[in-house]
């Protein structure tokens, strides 16, 4: 019977065009058609490899198109059958969430390929990075978990060749350190997600899709669901990377090549948190608001700590590593606040911090392709030399800062708008790192571009033609995101909404009354009739009120 | 009068020949090459001696085919007295079996020539060993079973000390031997034990005995079941029977190791299959806390050593170790669906080990010594096919998504997470990391650094191998994109004790 259904599912999905798979699909044939190109024409590769990004781009953008605003739950869904038994689909589908991290990977990639090139042996380089895009993409729009895990996973193997073919000096540690560590995360996943499926299945058919998983709670038992939920969160804790797990990130991100450094920043670091959203609070709420606590406090380490970290590196390339610790600790702590602003501003921040993140490192690669170092004690005066290419280092700096106007202020401020209204002191702690932010930034920006150039810096070349290309519409978005949210917030905020809504019906957890409806205003008849009513009302808001009291 | 019923009554069984066919075909076929052989040049442009095996091979895997429809409609046939049980499982590992022998063969043809060894020998040894296999996994009694492992071992021992002008061929050969003729010691002595104990050596009346009577001293059942651990443990390689894998595997020549790690592997877990989770089935709770261990140490043991290895057959020796390991955890799981999950998984790293032992063949040019992972740097420049199919197969056993050795483990794991043991699950996962870090070590060796000074700028790679390599990774995409066909078939064949006489409730005292 259910097979009946899965084929009429499959039917109905069938009429319309299947965006997903082809935009997922779309990079994989570039991959393969890059690593068809005759060995002897090479040049060939990168336009091949930049059409095909630029076709994902369009499709992704599509998406955006196609994408009904105001409708919560999944969109454009596909669905066919993979395997039999376990039940494991081809089941793909969007939503307010997973759509703005589509349309982020969808212009990043086209970008980094224009942005900085590889010196040798190009074919493999864009074959890799494309197939990098394919599994990115497939990981946002997976709708089963086996769909997810297998793109989760296969994301490594590019990036992994990426960083240890194209890197720097100490590429093979860096390439190695990332891949045991992320495979080491995902080696808990699997078994939760195994457990997951085989737990909820009680003997009957066993099934990996998200929805029926996630709809049917308090099938696994509220303790094992608990562990369930750390065996995700190591796996995303690891991607994000969280504060005791984040050790690979510096080394990976100094040492990979320019585009690697970008996507690993700009999107890589997303399947982390988006992993939160979605396997954390959506398929676990109430291990989810078990552990917001720990998560909420691992999101603030992270933001401190890595704030100090890079105010004390001496490589621009780790400065903005380091500071991706610090901004992706902001999402940690917006994800687990557990509320809607938190929420959307982690989501937004995501976007911001990849747009903007991606810029810098694109800045930075452009420095090293210039002066062969990154290190700031050689890098001086740059302004001087090339006026216009400090222009744009500034403005994608203050959009990492977070001043107001351009993107990061917005996601941070949503963020610490959300948190406080359930975690005031960790809030507290957070509003610091925005300010080590603009301290760590700003000091290097001084180093690096003011003063007067010594002799091997006076010759810094200015900006090229086609690297403002590439960075204008980074800019663009930079300036548009800061401006102008609305949009971004509108298409995400049914889908957020109905996660918290998800949350408060399978967990004792109010959301306080303040994030959705503003203060509340109890008329004082009321007030003594409330009372009355009892202890029942006030354990009902427990979470809330106890949360809130911290405050005080 | 009364003489001649007794004589009646020891008649020899009804044999049922198209049951056994597979079997009776690699043997006929063996024996053939032996006479054939004979008369043919003994080095000839033409590879007869090779094409004879595949064309044996190929007959037996089409022979199962024809049974595999009969055993699916009609359940397990039970031939021969009973003494052997045509079943999924049978059918199925057959066919793996004949893949096996069909991959070793194409390998071999090229490895002979090139050592200058060439000669029927090889493959007859290899159709007879084959033919133990087969027998292996459709015994349905202790004694044949033995008759299986020693056909399939004693071949195999000869297979190891192939190169006769090489010194370590001739020493893996001895210490295959003496070990191996070790541990079937402990296997006869364990069948010796559960007859003891139950009075049959009949694999379905000793489960419907276990399962009716308790023993009051089950000592010696006991010591059964951990004697015929030992024995078919052996064949396996799991730790901490495996100490003569690395020796062995290194030593042999490459083409016979492809075998040994799919092959023999395969025969032994069919072994294991048939007694434990069927003869021993009802004593569950003695035997799976033993496998347990087992599987731990087998994959974590396997694992680690990995890592140090330079030398590329000693490291995909503990690497077939380690998925040794994997294996034993469908049997711990002891359910359809760990078998099911064994079949698949063997069914896939057949191709995988045997692809790879190819690559080791040809990399190892004349002499077969060229093995150390300095002569795997730079792979990529010199020689971009070798090291494209070297690198999906090591990412294939490091079980990275869309090859089979992703979905082999995940049905494994799957199996095992089914039956509650999740720590035996991460475990493996842990394992799995480690593992991967060895097989990123060629990976790298092969992409990301400079070839050594007087490293061969070309390979010749024989047809046969290019054949070889180029199905086994193949096989590992196009199931590790699209598992579903072979994941089905391996459903299809694991209910075991579907046809067995089902011991019922009321019959138990």
């Amino acid at each position: 019977m259910s097979a009946a259904i899965l084929a009429s599912e499959a039917q109905a999905a069938g009429v319309s065009f299947p965006i997903l798979t082809f935009l997922v699909v779309t990079p994989a044939i570039g991959a393969a058609m890059v690593a068809l190109v005759n060995n002897r024409r090479p040049e060939i590769a990168k336009q091949v490899a930049v059409l095909f990004g630029m076709a994902t781009a369009a499709l992704s953008i599509g998406v955006l198109a196609l994408f009904k605003t105001g409708v919560a739950g999944y969109q454009l869904v596909e669905h066919a059958r993979w395997i039999k038994e376990p039940q494991i689909s081809w089941a793909l589908g969007i939503d307010g969430i997973s759509l703005w991290l589509v349309v982020l990977t969808g212009i990043l990639f086209p970008i980094s390929m224009l942005g900085a090139s590889p010196h040798e042996n190009e074919k493999p380089y864009y074959a890799w990075l494309l197939l990098l895009e394919a599994g990115c993409l497939g990981t946002f729009v997976a709708k089963d978990l086996f769909l997810f895990f297998i793109m989760f996973e296969i994301v490594l193997v590019p990036m992994y060749f990426l960083i240890s073919g194209w890197g720097y000096d100490d590429r093979k540690y860096a390439a190695n350190k990332f891949f045991l560590f992320t495979m080491f995360g995902s080696a808990f996943m699997l078994v939760g997600i195994l457990a997951t499926a085989y737990l909820h299945a009680k003997g009957g058919p066993v099934t990996f899709d998200l929805q029926t998983l996630a709809e049917h709670q308090g099938v696994i038992a509220k303790t094992t669901a608990r562990w369930l939920f750390l065996s995700f969160a190591i796996a995303f804790a690891v991607k994000v990377p969280l504060f005791p797990f984040h050790t690979w990130l510096p080394d990976a991100h100094t040492q990979a090549p320019t585009a690697g450094s970008v996507i690993l920043a700009g999107v890589l670091l997303k399947l982390g948190t988006y992993g939160y959203l979605r396997f954390g609070l959506y398929l676990f709420p109430e291990a989810a608001v078990w552990a917001a606590p720990a998560m909420v406090t691992l999101g603030v380490i992270g933001i401190t700590y890595g704030a100090i970290c890079a105010a004390m590196q001496k490589d621009l390339k780790r400065i903005v590593a380091y500071s991706s610790v610090a901004h992706l600790g902001f999402i940690a702590l917006g994800t687990f606040s557990l509320t809607t602003q938190g929420i959307s501003g982690s989501v937004f921040q995501m976007v911001a911090h990849g747009i903007s993140t991606g810029a810098l490192f694109l800045l930075v690669g452009m420095i090293y392709e210039r002066r062969h170092t990154r290190a700031i004690a050689a890098l001086k005066g740059l302004q001087k030399p090339a006026p216009i290419f400090a222009a744009f280092f500034t403005i994608v700096t203050m959009s990492s800062i977070g001043l107001p106007g351009l993107n990061g202020f917005v996601g941070e401020f949503v963020i610490l708008q959300g948190s406080f209204l359930t975690r005031r002191w960790w809030t507290a702690v957070a509003v610091m790192g925005v300010i080590l932010a603009a301290l760590y930034l700003l000091w290097a920006y001084q180093r690096v571009f003011h003063g007067m150039p010594d002799e091997d810096n006076a010759s810094f070349a200015e900006l090229k033609f086609t690297e403002g290309l590439a960075l204008a519409p980074l800019l663009l978005i930079i300036v548009f995101m800061g401006v102008y949210p609305k949009p971004i917030f509108d298409r995400m905020e049914p889908s957020v909404t109905h996660l918290v809504q998800h949350i408060e019906e399978h967990t004792d957890y109010r959301e306080p009354g303040v994030a959705r409806k503003g203060p509340e205003v109890v008329p004082v008849s009321e007030r003594h009739s409330e009372e009355a009513s009892g202890q029942t009302h006030a354990d009902e808001h427990g979470d809330a009120t106890e949360n809130g009291e911290g405050g005080h | 009068m009364t003489l001649l019923a007794e004589i009646q009554k020891l008649d020899t069984p009804n044999v049922e020949f198209s049951t056994i066919l597979p079997v009776l075909l690699l043997l006929g076929g063996a024996v053939l090459l032996l006479v054939i052989g004979s008369f043919l040049p003994k080095r000839s442009k033409t590879p007869w001696h090779a094409t004879f095996t595949l064309v044996t091979a190929g007959a037996a895997i089409i022979s199962s085919v024809v049974l595999w429809f009969r055993v699916r409609d009609d359940g397990a046939i039970r031939a021969l007295g009973d003494t052997v049980r045509i079943d999924g499982i049978t059918v199925f590992l057959t066919i793996v079996i004949a893949a096996g022998v069909i991959l070793t063969a194409l390998l071999t043809d090229g490895y002979l020539r090139r050592e200058r060894l060439e000669g029927p020998e090889a493959y007859v040894l290899l159709l007879l060993s084959a033919s133990g296999g087969v027998i292996m996994a459709s015994a349905n009694d202790l004694v044949v079973l033995f008759l299986g492992l020693e056909i399939l071992s004693i071949a195999v021992y000869v297979l190891a000390g192939l190169h006769i002008r090489r010194a370590r061929s001739g020493e893996a050969a001895i210490k295959y031997f003496v070990l191996g003729a070790f541990s079937s010691a402990f296997l006869l002595y364990g069948i010796a034990l559960v007859y003891g104990a139950t009075g049959s050596t009949n694999l379905t009346a000793i489960q419907s005995f276990l399962a009716r009577n308790i023993l009051t001293n089950n000592v010696g059942l006991l010591a059964g079941f951990a004697f015929l651990l030992v024995g078919l443990g052996f064949k396996v390689a799991a730790v901490p029977f495996h100490s003569w894998a690395p020796d062995v595997y290194d030593g042999s020549p490459s083409p016979v190791v492809a075998y040994m790690a799919s092959g023999v592997k395969t025969a032994g877990f069919a072994g294991l299959i048939r007694v434990f989770v069927y003869g021993f089935e009802t004593s569950q709770a003695d035997w799976r806390p033993i496998v347990a261990v087992l599987v731990v140490l087998t994959m974590v043991i396997g694992s680690v050593l990995m890592v140090s290895q330079t030398n590329v057959k000693r490291m995909l020796a503990y690497s077939s170790i380690s998925h040794a390991g994997f294996i034993l955890l469908g049997i711990d799981a002891a359910t359809d669906r760990g078998v099911s999950a064994m079949l698949f998984y063997l069914a896939t790293y057949t191709f995988t080990v045997a692809g790879s032992f190819g690559i080791a063949t040809v990399v190892g040019r004349a002499g077969d010594n060229s093995h150390t992972v300095d002569q795997y740097r730079g792979l990529a420049k010199r020689s971009p096919f070798l090291a494209f199919c070297f690198m999906i197969l090591l990412l294939a056993q490091a079980g990275v998504p869309l090859t089979t050795g992703f979905v082999a483990k995940f049905m494994v794991l799957g199996s095992a997470v089914d039956v509650g043991r999740y720590w035996l699950a991460l475990v493996g996962m842990v394992s799995a990391v480690i593992s991967a870090y060895a097989y990123l070590r060629f990976v790298l060796a092969m992409y990301g650094e400079d070839s050594e000074e007087g490293a061969p700028k070309r390979y010749k790679v024989p047809v046969g191998a290019k054949i070889a390599i180029s199905a086994s990774v193949i096989v590992t995409l196009v199931f590790g994109f699209y598992p579903s066909p072979l994941l089905q078939a391996s459903r299809t064949a694991a209910p075991i004790a579907s046809a067995a006489p089902q011991p019922t409730a009321a019959a138990q005292p």
